[in-house]
């Protein structure tokens, strides 16, 4: 037999002895249940794929965030995207996981089925590759995601204008985290007590930015990894914190994350855009939610460059309560679509549709009900 | 979530500005990444990598230190300790 | 050479195109001469003759027993050759592959070439070459074959569709249906590797060295099996599209008990292994086309791992899991923290995700 592949820094975070260890220390420090808050979709999909949630059910009831970038972009941008692969001068490009999720009426999958052109890239550099081979096709990347894929996209419109590629722009859907997590906040129906923030993002960001957040709501929040180990530690760091009544911010993913974040990151970040008001599909509009191109790169926002083909605006389906499951305030199976009208082949809303979304995760990893 | 995998930095190839670019290695494959963000990361250090771009460098301390907390909770169960 | 909309009330004759003698026309493919010419010429003498060579309406043949096994499949793979394989030796090796899973001992096959105008000669020599050495390596024999052109766009450059008949050799494993708590299942070799290779050369993920394809001939394995276990071999199946995943839901369906695998179990190469990771992949929903899944009575896996071993195919068999009482879910796998969670189906062809 050969060798089992060994992953430095993710197999040692999955190791079953240590990941036991720390779920009887979290189970020995709760004295009652506390509710906590995973901000990150990568992070509710580890802890459902791990039975980690099921196995800490009796102390800390886990409420999945609003953390899955491809389920909040709004409808609009989708069927956007859409009619921009079907024009025939355009190939779209974006990540897999954005091409399955539906608009008013199908996905960017379904769309290339019907002729649309319509490529799943790795990287955002990729679909910049594409255009230095595509000279006479505009290439459009639907640049998607949190703070963690925005130095990405903001290299990608920087190699375009370097080399002065002028078939490719960006129809960007850029959604910040920290906006939302004080939107759940304020919501006067929050039971969230406690957060995990998302490692990713912070790997960028940093951490300084909670501080305030901390102080002003006096809520404890964990910077924390995906394996197993970086998920139990940061739920245990919270159940600590809230067994003492303290609120700080603690930062599990230090092997990741420095408290100033990435700075050579940011400054490429803030080059490129700035903040705005933005949709989240299920919250509405979130103040200071998103990002824009700033005006010195509007000649690469594809939204200026084919400003005529912008559809009107368009409204969820009536059953859907993604809404309420994006903001926590209902668990999937609380939703009378789910498992029923609203199935991972069949979804109703984002949430269903993204390997990252809340209820396809829990449509995934619950065991079903008993078998009749 | 911003699916984000540790690699080794196995060789730089460019420092050009936005055109950095690194070969980084993950298990069995290499894949050629951009090293814009992390500039200060040196041939043999893991980064982390996300849609393309190195988004982090790894500190194997603050890796290590993860177990050290753990070993410090109480009795070992045989679990095999954190990375070398 | 594309075909411009008339423009004109001038009579547009049919003259079939210019043959440059380097690419396919629709003339290739049109019954005239130029389909003599191509079969009797290129494909024949590629194939090695045979039968094929009286250009009969059909194939006559002889069987060694009553009991057989006939197979259909079709191979539309993009690209047509990609690391570890092409679009002939696969559809040789998938069609083989059907027949020796369901018990049979391949004998004929079929080969029917759906090819797209304009294809280059030359690429259709490396296919035909690739499944003349297939051919001989699986020592089965092409009986019959049929060709057709179809205009540029109306195909993605060569399909191919197969249908193999085999003779079923007793005991035959009696199926996925007869499956019970306690059998046991293994897998004959390192799943996800012709999903991961096709994949990264389509979508050009640039990894290196680029992941191999499995793509392999599965008959040798399934005869020592055979051999090996008689009645205790219950099922076997080749994992294809969906992966070993599909295979256990397919199974757990069909026998009603729960299939349970064990993660830690399950051999995965360094290659598909780092891509998986990379790309948001789990390697039991990724395709294979030289690795199957197979279910053994109780106590006998290490009979079927040693017997697996000896042959090229199966030198990193390994176990799988079990057959349980159908429990939480029809397939679940026990991962790190040894809690036991539903797999899921697969659903779609992998793509790449950020989440």
């Amino acid at each position: 037999m050969e060798r089992r592949p060994i992953m430095k820094y993710l197999d040692e975070f999955r190791d079953p002895a240590a990941s036991r260890k720390l779920l009887d220390e979290i189970r020995r420090q709760a004295t009652r249940r506390w509710t906590l808050m995973e901000v990150c979709g990568g992070q509710t999909h580890s802890l459902l794929r791990h039975g980690i949630a099921s196995a800490l059910e009796e102390v800390v009831e886990l409420i999945h965030g609003p953390g899955c970038p491809v389920c909040v972009t709004p409808l609009e941008a989708i069927d956007f995207a859409q009619k921009l692969a079907l024009r025939g001068d355009v190939i779209l490009a974006s990540f897999g996981d954005m091409l399955r999720v539906p608009g008013s009426s199908r996905s960017l999958l379904d769309v290339k089925s019907v002729g649309g052109r319509v490529k799943a890239v790795y990287s955002p550099l990729d679909a910049v590759e594409l255009a230095r081979r595509h000279p006479q096709d505009e290439i459009v990347f639907f640049a998607v995601g949190f703070e963690t894929t925005t130095p990405a996209t903001a290299l990608a419109v920087a190699q375009a204008a370097r080399e002065g590629l002028e078939n490719f722009s960006l129809l960007v859907a850029h959604v910040r985290v920290l906006p939302a997590m004080e939107a759940l906040a304020d919501s006067p129906d929050c039971r969230v007590q406690a957060f995990l923030a998302a490692g990713h993002v912070c790997a960028i960001t940093g951490y300084e930015a909670y501080e305030p957040f901390v102080a002003k709501y006096r809520l404890p929040v964990a910077v924390t990894g995906f394996e197993p180990l970086d998920l139990l530690q940061g739920i245990l760091a919270c159940v600590r914190q809230l067994e003492s009544g303290e609120a700080r911010v603690e930062n599990q993913y230090a092997r990741g994350v420095r408290q100033e974040g990435n700075l050579p990151a940011q400054d490429m970040v803030r080059e490129v855009y700035e903040i705005r008001d933005c949709p989240w599909r299920g919250f509405g509009v979130i103040p200071r939610g998103g990002l824009r191109l700033r005006d010195a790169w509007r000649y690469y926002d594809a939204s200026v460059r084919f400003a005529s083909a912008r559809p009107l605006d368009i409204v969820e389906h009536p059953d859907c309560r993604s809404a309420e499951v994006l903001a926590g305030r209902i668990q999937p199976p609380e939703c009378p679509a789910f498992g029923t009208n609203c199935t991972p082949d069949a979804p109703q809303g984002a949430p269903m549709v993204s390997s990252e979304g809340a209820c396809a995760a829990y449509y995934r990893y619950r065991p079903a009900p008993a078998a009749s | 979530m911003c699916l984000g995998i540790p690699g080794k930095l196995v060789h730089w190839i460019s420092r050009e500005g936005p055109f950095a670019r690194g070969e980084v290695e993950f298990d069995g494959v290499r894949r050629v990444c951009n090293m814009a963000c992390v500039p200060e990361a040196q041939e043999g250090d893991y980064v982390i990598v996300h849609a393309g771009i190195a988004i982090s460098r790894v500190d194997s301390q603050e890796a290590r230190r993860v177990f050290e907390e753990l070993a410090a909770l109480g009795e070992d169960e045989g679990w095999k300790g954190g990375p070398s | 050479m594309s075909h411009e909309p008339q423009k004109s009330w001038e009579l547009n004759c049919p003259v079939p195109l210019p043959v440059d003698g380097e690419h396919l026309t629709l003339a290739h493919g049109e019954g005239t001469r130029l389909t003599r010419k191509l079969i009797r010429d290129r494909i024949i003498p590629a194939l090695g003759g045979g039968q094929l060579a009286s250009m009969e309406d059909a194939a006559r043949l002889s069987m060694p027993s009553k009991s057989l096994a006939m197979t259909t499949d079709s191979f539309v793979v993009s690209p047509l050759f990609f690391p570890g394989g092409d679009i002939g030796s696969l559809a040789v090796y998938g069609t083989v592959n059907d027949l020796a899973v369901s018990g049979a001992r391949p004998l004929y096959l079929t080969l029917s070439f759906i090819l797209e105008e304009g294809l280059p000669l030359a690429l259709l020599e490396r296919v035909l070459e690739s499944i003349s050495r297939a051919v001989e390596q699986t020592k089965v024999q092409i009986v019959a074959g049929d060709t057709k052109v179809v205009p540029r766009g109306a195909a993605d450059g060569l399909f191919i569709n197969t249908a193999g008949i085999g003779q079923l050799v007793e005991p035959v494993p009696p199926g996925p249906a007869t499956l019970q708590e306690g059998d046991e299942l293994i897998v004959s070799g390192p799943i996800g590797r012709h999903g991961i290779a096709v994949l990264c050369a389509r979508e050009e993920l640039a990894l290196e060295p680029p992941p191999r394809s499995d793509s392999a001939p599965l008959a040798r394995s399934a005869e020592v099996l055979r051999e090996r276990l008689g009645t205790r071999l219950r099922a076997m199946r080749d994992a294809t599209r969906g992966g070993v995943a599909a295979v256990l839901h397919e199974w757990a369906e069909s026998c009603q008990a729960t299939l349970r695998v064990h993660e830690a179990e399950i051999p995965v190469s360094p290659d598909v292994r780092g891509a998986c990771e990379l790309l948001g992949l789990d390697p039991l929903h990724v395709a294979n086309e030289g690795t199957m899944v197979v279910a053994v009575a109780p106590g006998s896996t290490s009979d079927a791992l040693e017997a697996l071993r000896t042959t090229r195919a199966g030198k990193q068999a390994s176990s799988l899991g079990k057959v349980v009482r159908r429990g939480i879910a029809p397939v679940t796998i026990v991962r790190a923290l040894g809690t036991e969670q539903p797999l899921d189906d697969p659903r779609g062809a992998p793509l790449p995700r950020i989440c």
